[in-house]
């Protein structure tokens, strides 16, 4: 029993080790989510399909069918793109029911979750489809790493401190951070508030865009792709406590390194349920997420 | 009025067109019409009863602003329960199907009570029973070995040349007409739990207690037992269901009896529908289904996924434009014109 364990070791400390770098995916994922949540107060349900159009227009932007820009390029082309996209999301969708029950507006998201699915289905088919760049692997002590893993793990961790500097030390930011304290006040105080939403639908929206960039260099994208990460991102910023970019961000850890383990013992699928039942038994100990205030 | 003489008010009050439209619907099959297109229609009215069923099953607590996305996983276990107790132990479905919809009252109640116990309420809820879903299906998918995965699950079949009494223990008709009585009957049998909850205290309860709930609770409303035996029913019928959809469509994937898209599917039907009305859920059903049908079949398998784009548009608009779905929409237009 022990003399197995020690064997597995090398390959359990790899395991650990790629979950951490899976977690920098998840919690770049969880960023723009949190942060419309914590300030316009509604969750999109539809994220993980923004996510998967800034794929496809990377995709499309960069390989050979399509217009073979330069993968930089393309890449800075689809930010903007899913940031346009957050923006018609929330003028179009959100705008118009900001005073209807919140579950109508989950629901409306919802239903722009159908609508992108299709009009990916409608547009690119449903075929697999993967930009033909596969970075190298990184050998270290026995232990192999995907160079792709450690840039999202790194990227995630600049858009962490990048947004931090933008909400604490820019006007606008601190505007955001204002308003979603007190809507009511701020208001008062003569914000728009309807901007400031606008504004940081276009900040979640680029970060959803920045998440499509690191993904697309790992996984193949077809419009059904948001389904596979959608609900592990919306975990994560429950378990965070929906609004709480830091407790997202070690939420996105934890979540990772379950998956990652419970992966390494069984198959992928029961590292996901691990996850997801820990996370039900979580919110019963702590409703309000890992570093969530009692409301 | 008071509350109790509200209570006590059960005397059954059909609207009128309730008995020729039922009286149509329980003749149709004695027609003996023949014909693809009729023997498609009547598949398709199957169809729509059962979900009708499933949609009325949300909608009994979905109606007290308890928004759970967790039905996928309900209907997902009634479904696989049913077929997997049959095809590994050969239980028949008369005993597999209370023991899977006993199965997901039992998963309700594990995972509600907690929820209701700490308050979890609002996004946290939806969000809590959609982890639920997610559970579900991924305990599916990583069974594939024995459930076939994300590529589906058939039962196994009693073949051509069974007999009467096999096919009565399967419960596996190759003549529609039987599940079309079965789905009217069971269809019917939830409207009736819509109206008894309708009609009953609980109901006041638990618009109490969507309105406020410490007031309600302490106004002296039980708070978790109200919402548990609300949630659980609804579990339960779900379950049912989803073992009903099993037996009709004789195959079943992660993805049409469960998983996030189901658990929005459901939500969106009744919405779309109207949520605070018995027949809401019933004409959600209808509209989402022949709208998905006849989108289909108008544009073909030439342009795919253009149906479903636009279908994707009109809920959207549907939710912003109608938020009362549309029989609320319908019965606020006749009632605005009966006082005007």
């Amino acid at each position: 029993m022990l003399e197995t364990f020690i064997d597995d070791l090398p390959f359990l400390v790899e395991a650990l080790i790629n979950g951490l770098l899976f977690g920098g995916v998840l919690a770049l994922l969880s960023l723009g989510l949190n942060l419309i949540f914590g300030v316009v107060d509604v969750v999109w349900i539809c994220y993980a399909e923004l996510v998967m159009f800034g794929m496809y227009a990377i995709f499309w932007l960069h390989a050979d069918a399509g217009l073979g820009m330069p993968l930089i390029l393309a890449s800075v082309l689809a930010v903007l793109f899913v940031a346009v996209l957050g923006l018609l999301v929330h003028v179009l969708v959100i705008s118009p029911i900001l005073g209807t029950p919140p579950i109508n507006q989950l629901l409306a998201t919802g239903g722009l979750l159908f609508f992108l699915q299709s009009l990916a289905t409608l547009l690119w088919g449903i075929e697999f489809k993967n930009i033909g760049l596969r970075l190298d692997v990184l050998t270290w002590m026995d232990m192999y790493f995907s160079y792709a893993r450690l840039l999202a793990f790194g990227v995630a961790l600049v858009g962490m401190i990048v947004l931090y500097l933008f909400l604490t030390r820019t006007f606008l930011g601190t505007a955001i951070r204002a308003i979603s304290q007190d809507r009511e006040i701020m208001t008062l105080m003569g914000v728009d508030a309807n901007r400031i939403y606008g504004v940081t639908s276009v900040v979640g929206g680029g970060l959803a865009g920045l998440a499509a960039c690191l993904l697309v260099l790992q996984y193949d994208v077809h419009p059904f792709v948001g389904l596979s990460f959608g609900p592990i991102t919306f975990v994560i910023c429950v378990l965070g406590g929906l609004g709480n970019m830091i407790g997202g961000f070690v939420a996105a850890f934890i979540l990772s390194e379950i998956i990652a383990v419970g992966g390494f013992y069984a198959e992928l699928e029961w590292g996901y349920v691990a996850a997801f039942v820990i996370f039900i038994v979580f919110m019963f100990i702590r409703p309000q997420g890992l570093f969530g205030s009692k409301s | 009025m008071s509350l109790a003489a509200i209570a006590l008010d059960r005397r059954p009050s059909l609207p009128l067109y309730v008995y020729p439209v039922g009286l149509v619907m329980l003749l149709v099959p004695g027609l003996n019409l023949t014909g693809d297109w009729f023997s498609y229609l009547f598949h398709i009215t199957i169809i729509i009863l059962i979900w009708s069923f499933a949609y009325t099953s949300w909608s009994l607590m979905g109606r007290f602003g308890l928004v759970s996305l967790g039905h996928g996983a309900f209907m997902a276990v009634g479904a696989y329960g049913t077929a997997l107790m049959w095809n590994y132990l050969g239980l028949t479905p008369w005993l597999a199907v209370p023991i899977s919809v006993a199965a997901a009252g039992l998963l309700a109640l594990v995972v509600g009570y907690p929820c209701f116990r700490y308050r979890i309420v609002g996004h946290y809820f939806a969000l809590v029973t959609l982890a639920l879903t997610e559970v579900v299906r991924q305990v599916i998918n990583a069974t594939r070995d024995h459930t076939g995965g994300s590529l589906g699950y058939t039962p196994n079949p009693v073949g051509d040349t069974a007999t009467l009494m096999e096919r009565l223990v399967a419960l596996q008709f190759s003549d529609r007409t039987v599940f079309y009585y079965a789905a009217l009957v069971i269809w019917a049998f939830g409207l009736y739990i819509w109206w008894r909850v309708d009609k009953s205290m609980d109901r006041y309860a638990m618009d109490a207690i969507s309105e406020d709930e410490d007031a309600a609770a302490s106004a002296g409303v039980w708070v978790t037992r109200e919402k548990l035996k609300i949630t659980v029913t609804s579990a339960m019928l779900t379950a049912f269901a989803g073992a009903l959809y099993t037996q009709y469509q004789q195959f079943i994937a992660p993805d049409t009896v469960g998983g996030i898209t189901i658990s929005l599917q459901i939500v969106f039907a009744v919405v779309a529908g109207g949520i605070y009305v018995i027949m809401g859920p019933t004409v959600g059903a209808i509209i989402t289904i022949v709208l998905t049908e006849s989108l289909r079949i108008a544009i073909g398998v030439s342009m795919v996924g253009l149906d479903t784009t636009i279908y994707g548009v009109l809920l959207v608009l549907f939710i912003i434009f109608l938020p009362k779905g549309i029989t609320g929409a319908f019965l606020d237009w006749r009632s605005r014109r009966r006082d005007g």
